[in-house]
């Protein structure tokens, strides 16, 4: 155990652990059940570890000691939202009649899970002025592909196939273009202007019979508000194109503006950003879409649909008054975007930290990580450049491009210096439109202390910069494995194991 | 800083030398610069047709990956294939053993759209602004 607790570098991954019979083995040899697979299917072994159960927990334990997460430190990754996750979400999402509750019960034994979605729905419309959410597509790239596919059937039952081009700002999400193109739309890059805006004159000119749709994030990834936003609706709905949200940024918006009323047509969520639910690491998530009234029969199936029962008394609450239902029956709908209903303990999660703030309470919110980010932005200011200096909303970006000049340390340096620090690094290189640019997001949930702890130490690892410059090119030095080889570990992952019978001399 | 003066450059920061009537191809100083730490150079195939100012292939960095465009048009002689086993050498010797292609002109007078070093000099100040 001490040998391995103290070697930063070592640490035998599971199946080199243990020795044969050494296991706590639940199933029986010969007990498990036949008849399954047909025979050609079935493999002859299976290697699989074979450790005791002390050794698991512990194997488990200490990987878990080395990764990072917002609940370990300060985790200020730009367009991420890495907020606290309340810990009564969770509580709520284990409660055994949901948790347990499978997804092809009958709608009538799972009408409490069914009020759950359609009230998260509903207070999703409300909170983003959209007619209908569909609570199904998993992730942010996921709702942008369902939604693209909606605004496509929709140029197509209109007979406007023409409409291929979609119109994506160079401020966008990296995911916006991938999504546009992976649904066969032809994509638009448009230049933003100086003061990091989309140009309304520019957009004007590239408007046309072939327009689709205009992909747009409100704040931009700049951290700036579009305010130009409603004449940018009317252009483009003149020029018969649909307006889509990504909701990405949608931490800055909460109860204080709504896309809705932008004029925006379709619109995400990420629910695992903006409303608690933990992620990175590839964790799941959940990406609602929105559409306004003319969209709403293309949404995908199923859809949650509520009514009154009969006879009911209307001022009963809704469990009293109301049924539910999975309704499979949209007849433009794009059809299922995913293997049963949605990520539905995410939507559990989701609801409880609405009913947790309530309107007042997600408006203040949003305000407060604004004012978190220009907190950080005007400290920050004193030693980076923060190009587009302006009040932000709920993120920034910073310049490392004249520190590189100066000294050589470049934002990816300055990101690997910060983990030897204690904190996880902004997002570095994107946007793209800014050089060796730092996107910092703090989100509502850190106190001052931590804001300063933070800018104290980007202060310091600029002015090493200056100083010692090789300290900071060198870092970091306290992590688990150290600075590594961005080509290598790029073009050579060594992630896999294979039995040592097995290992390729080149897995390339 | 001064960019090589027997070269000529696209706006899109390749630089070509002409020997003859064979261009060779890569990407200035101020673009590997900015590309940072590249991983992946995807080249077109020895013997393609290719078009002036067209897309011929990637350029993946670990910020993110860009087009490749060739400053020329013509069918491509040959590719430099050690960047497939080290990428970075487009890093450390962009002018030199970091080449990408070699054309076989089809239009000699394409290189009248081309920048001067100067000229070229000129984009960049404004680029970096």
């Amino acid at each position: 155990m001490s040998r391995l607790a103290s070697d930063h570098t070592f640490s035998p991954i599971i199946f080199e652990q243990g020795q044969e019979g050494r296991g706590s083995r639940y199933v029986e040899s010969g007990g498990a059940p036949t008849g399954f697979l047909p025979p050609e299917a079935l493999r002859a072994d299976l290697p699989l570890p074979d450790n005791t159960e002390l050794d698991v927990v512990r194997h488990f334990t200490r990987l878990s000691a080395r990764t990072f997460g917002i609940d370990l430190g300060f985790y200020p990754l730009g367009s991420c939202t890495m907020k606290y996750n309340p810990r009564v979400n969770d509580a709520m999402a284990e409660l055994p009649a949901l948790r347990d509750l499978h997804p092809w019960t009958p709608d009538d034994l799972a009408q409490g899970a069914l009020q759950i979605m359609w009230e998260l729905e509903r207070s999703l419309c409300s909170l983003f002025g959209m007619a209908a959410f569909s609570l199904n597509p998993s992730a942010g790239a996921h709702a942008e592909l369902t939604a693209l596919l909606i605004a496509k059937k929709y140029f197509k039952d209109r007979g406007e196939t023409r409409r291929g081009t979609v119109i994506v700002p160079d401020t966008a999400h990296g995911t916006n273009p991938a999504s546009a193109a992976m649904c066969g739309f032809k994509v638009l890059s448009l230049r933003s202007d100086a003061r990091g805006r989309v140009s309304v004159d520019a957009l004007k000119n590239v408007l046309g019979a072939d327009t689709a749709v205009c992909m747009m994030t409100n704040p931009n990834t700049l951290g700036l508000f579009e305010d130009h936003i409603h004449e940018i609706s009317r252009a483009v709905h003149e020029a018969g194109g649909l307006m889509y949200y990504d909701g990405a940024n949608a931490n800055a918006l909460m109860g204080n503006a709504r896309p809705g009323d932008m004029g925006f047509d379709l619109m995400h969520l990420n629910l695992h950003k903006t409303f608690t639910i933990p992620h990175g690491g590839g964790g799941a998530g959940h990406g609602p879409v929105g559409v306004a009234a003319h969209l709403v029969e293309y949404l995908p199936i199923p859809y949650v649909r509520a009514r009154a029962k009969a006879g009911a008394d209307p001022s009963a609450a809704p469990s009293d008054r109301m049924e539910f239902r999975l309704d499979f029956d949209l007849p433009h709908s794009v059809g299922p975007v995913r293997s049963f209903w949605s990520n539905f303990a995410h939507a559990v999660r989701a609801l409880a930290y609405i009913y947790a703030n309530g309107a007042e309470g997600l408006a203040a919110v949003s305000q407060l990580a604004v004012l978190n980010a220009n907190y950080l932005r005007v400290r920050v200011r004193d030693f980076l450049d923060t190009p587009y200096d302006e009040i932000c909303r709920h993120e920034f970006v910073a310049s490392a491009q004249a520190l590189k000049r100066e000294t050589g340390v470049k934002a990816l340096d300055i990101a690997k210096a910060l983990l030897d620090r204690g904190f996880m690094a902004p997002t570095i290189y994107f946007p793209l439109i800014v050089a060796e640019a730092l996107m910092i997001e703090p989100t509502e949930t850190e106190s001052k202390e931590t804001l300063d702890e933070f800018v104290a130490a980007l202060r310091e690892i600029v002015s090493l910069a200056k100083s010692d410059p090789g300290t900071i090119l060198a870092a970091p030095e306290r992590t688990v494995v150290g600075r590594l080889d961005e080509t290598r570990a790029a073009r050579q992952p060594d992630l896999r194991w294979y039995p040592h019978a097995e290992t390729p001399a080149n897995p390339n | 800083m001064a960019q090589p003066e027997n070269l000529l450059y696209s706006k899109e920061h390749e630089w070509v030398k002409i020997d003859g009537d064979i261009a060779t191809v890569g990407i200035t100083e101020y673009a590997q610069s900015s590309l940072g730490d590249i991983v992946y150079v995807e080249l077109p195939k020895t013997g393609a047709h290719v078009v002036q100012f067209g897309n011929i292939g990637v350029v993946e960095s670990v910020k993110a990956v860009s087009d490749l465009f060739t400053p020329v048009g013509g069918e491509v002689v040959e590719v430099n294939t050690e960047l497939d086993g080290d990428p970075a050498l487009v890093n450390r010797e962009p002018f030199a053993g970091g080449w990408m292609l070699k054309v076989r002109l089809s239009d000699a007078s394409e290189t009248a759209r081309l920048l001067s070093p100067s000229a070229y000099e000129q984009l960049i100040a404004e680029e970096a602004h």
